[in-house]
């Protein structure tokens, strides 16, 4: 079990890509996993319905930073619609250890937030855009 | 460890008395059980007490009067009287039943705080309190407008008393924890109390990490109200209790309100019945009070002042042997003096975060407690995101410290720490 922390989750933690904030932001969210507090925040730029560049933000375990930090390099160049539909399977896929149930929360508070920033910026959206969004991401 | 309980048993010895001790993880490692400040294990006794309970004397309470009943209702109101002894209360009356700390301290906010404070007056409790004795603070400040004060607590989690005089000034109630959770900080209580009592405030204090560790004497100490939950002290969940002195308990109304409380009823009122059962609506939790009082006897058995000389010598050698672990980074929270703090220690182990450490611990079958141990507002005071908490209990011994401090290596050598 000494690989229960592959290398690259601990370079991911301790050399978070992506970190810190937008100078231009159009779609933002954050959240805590109020199991121990860890926050984070994340930071979008949208250009014509794709993400063109992103950051994140916050405090917490390996797991919860290594697994945003991977998320925002593989955003980068997704439509928003996209984003919306990742599934938790992606970061798992990602974490690449088996992540016990109390530690879930860890591994997709990433996720969650992101997921919840791409959404909130279809909601802003004219009415026919975000219903076809909405169709694309069910 | 060397000390040894009156009758001459060894915690190594003790340990053999909790079944679930003696059983493996799924990785085959041996359980090294350090989170007994969350929930302490159940010994064999407290099982079949709470067995037997159903084998043989199952039956509800105080009306029954065939045998069986008359038989439950004995052993209900015998594990009562044991409470009271084990805290050393005028009366097994003193003692109400609820179902842990959380619930007790909500009665007496309930019951006592809304019919005694407003606007003006004050509720003084302290920065390291768990949530369990402050939410119910905030929501009766609130409700009534009395204003909550705080007894700051320094670096180490020591209370800072020099201004205690000054904010007792309008307190109708002193809230506070007698050992810290997450510091294990033991509160100056032989100072707080008379000074409280001097400024005309009552004293309620949360014991949920004090009745199971040390002894406690409600009447030496003098507090008005004392808090405390069944399963941090080998009994088993869902069965706590809160003492109070009889006269508040007479003068407070009823908490919930139903069958068993009620003296006579007509169809557009009631009385009700006396302490303590004024405060017991609905059928109590009959199986699990008889099993604390089974937990109460194995606690005298092994005697109050040795369960507190084995913790503090258990955690004086885990304080030395995690020192050790200087040069990786360790970080120690708490009180320094060991005739101030409990059983209980909160750390931090180089940029590792709590919760990944308690997770590689756990592959080597060491359980400690990660995150913000329901204190949120002192972690953000001392600026910790998260602790790692090792807490030891009676069955703990030397070698429980050494697995603990090898698993630490081995997350250290995980997280390259130099």
């Amino acid at each position: 079990m000494d690989d229960f922390y592959k290398e690259y989750i601990l370079d991911h933690y301790r050399n978070p890509r992506n970190f810190g904030e937008l100078e231009r932001c159009d779609a933002s969210a954050e959240d805590i996993n109020p199991l121990c507090g860890d926050k984070i925040r994340f930071e979008l730029q949208i250009d014509d319905g794709l993400v063109t560049d992103v950051r994140f933000s916050g405090k917490g375990c390996a797991i919860s930073q290594a697994s945003a930090s991977m998320l925002s390099e593989e955003i980068k160049g997704q439509s928003v619609e996209d984003v919306a539909r990742l599934q938790v399977e992606r970061v798992l896929e990602n974490v690449g250890i088996g992540i016990s149930p109390a530690r879930m929360k860890c591994a997709t508070l990433g996720l969650k937030v992101l997921k919840s920033a791409a959404l909130g910026e279809i909601a802003t959206w004219p009415d026919d855009d975000a219903a076809a969004a909405a169709r694309g991401s069910r | 460890m060397i000390l040894e309980t009156a009758t001459g048993r060894r915690a190594a010895e003790i340990a053999g008395d909790f079944p679930l001790l003696a059983t493996r993880t799924s990785r085959g490692k041996r359980l090294t059980y350090l989170d007994s400040a969350a929930t302490s294990q159940k010994p064999q006794a407290v099982i079949d007490a709470l067995v037997h309970y159903y084998v043989h004397d199952n039956a509800n309470i105080h009306r029954g009067v065939y045998e069986l009943a008359e038989r439950a209702t004995a052993g209900f109101e015998a594990a009562r009287a044991k409470v009271a002894r084990f805290v050393n209360a005028a009366e097994p009356a003193e003692i109400v039943w609820t179902r842990n700390t959380t619930e007790s301290i909500n009665l007496v906010s309930f019951c006592w705080g809304l019919q005694n404070l407003g606007p003006g007056d004050a509720i003084l409790t302290s920065q390291l309190e768990h949530h369990s004795n402050l939410v119910p603070w905030q929501l009766l400040a609130a409700k009534t407008g009395a204003e909550l004060r705080f007894i700051e607590v320094d670096a180490q989690g020591r209370h800072l008393l020099d201004d205690l005089d000054a904010k007792l000034r309008g307190v109708k109630l002193v809230a506070i924890s007698h050992v810290s959770n997450t510091l294990g900080t033991i509160a100056p209580l032989e100072t707080i109390v008379p000074a409280a009592h001097a400024a005309g405030a009552l004293v309620l204090i949360d014991a949920a990490q004090s009745v199971p560790h040390l002894p406690v004497d409600v009447r030496a100490l003098d507090v008005d109200f004392l808090a405390a939950s069944g399963h941090k002290m080998c009994g088993p969940t869902g069965i706590g209790f809160l003492y109070a002195k009889r006269a508040l308990l007479e003068a407070m109304p009823p908490f919930l309100t139903g069958g068993d409380m009620i003296h006579r009823v007509e169809y557009t009122s009631a009385t009700f019945n006396e302490i303590p059962w004024k405060f017991e609506a609905g059928t109590s939790n009959i199986a699990d009070a008889i099993a604390l009082g089974a937990a109460v006897d194995y606690l005298e058995g092994l005697g109050m002042a040795w369960v507190r000389a084995h913790e503090r010598e258990l955690t004086g050698y885990a304080l030395e042997r995690l020192r050790t672990l200087e040069p990786l980074g360790i970080e120690l929270y708490g009180p320094p003096d060991l005739a101030k703090r409990g059983g209980v220690i909160s750390f931090n182990l180089g940029d590792v975060h709590a919760h990944d450490l308690a997770s590689i611990l756990d592959t080597e079958g060491v359980c400690v407690r990660a995150g913000h141990h329901c204190t949120m507002p002192l972690m953000a005071k001392m600026g910790w995101p998260a602790t790692a908490r090792a807490s030891f209990y009676v069955y703990n011994t030397e070698e429980d410290v050494e697995l603990l401090i090898e698993a630490l290596h081995k997350a250290a050598r995980i997280f390259k720490l130099a």
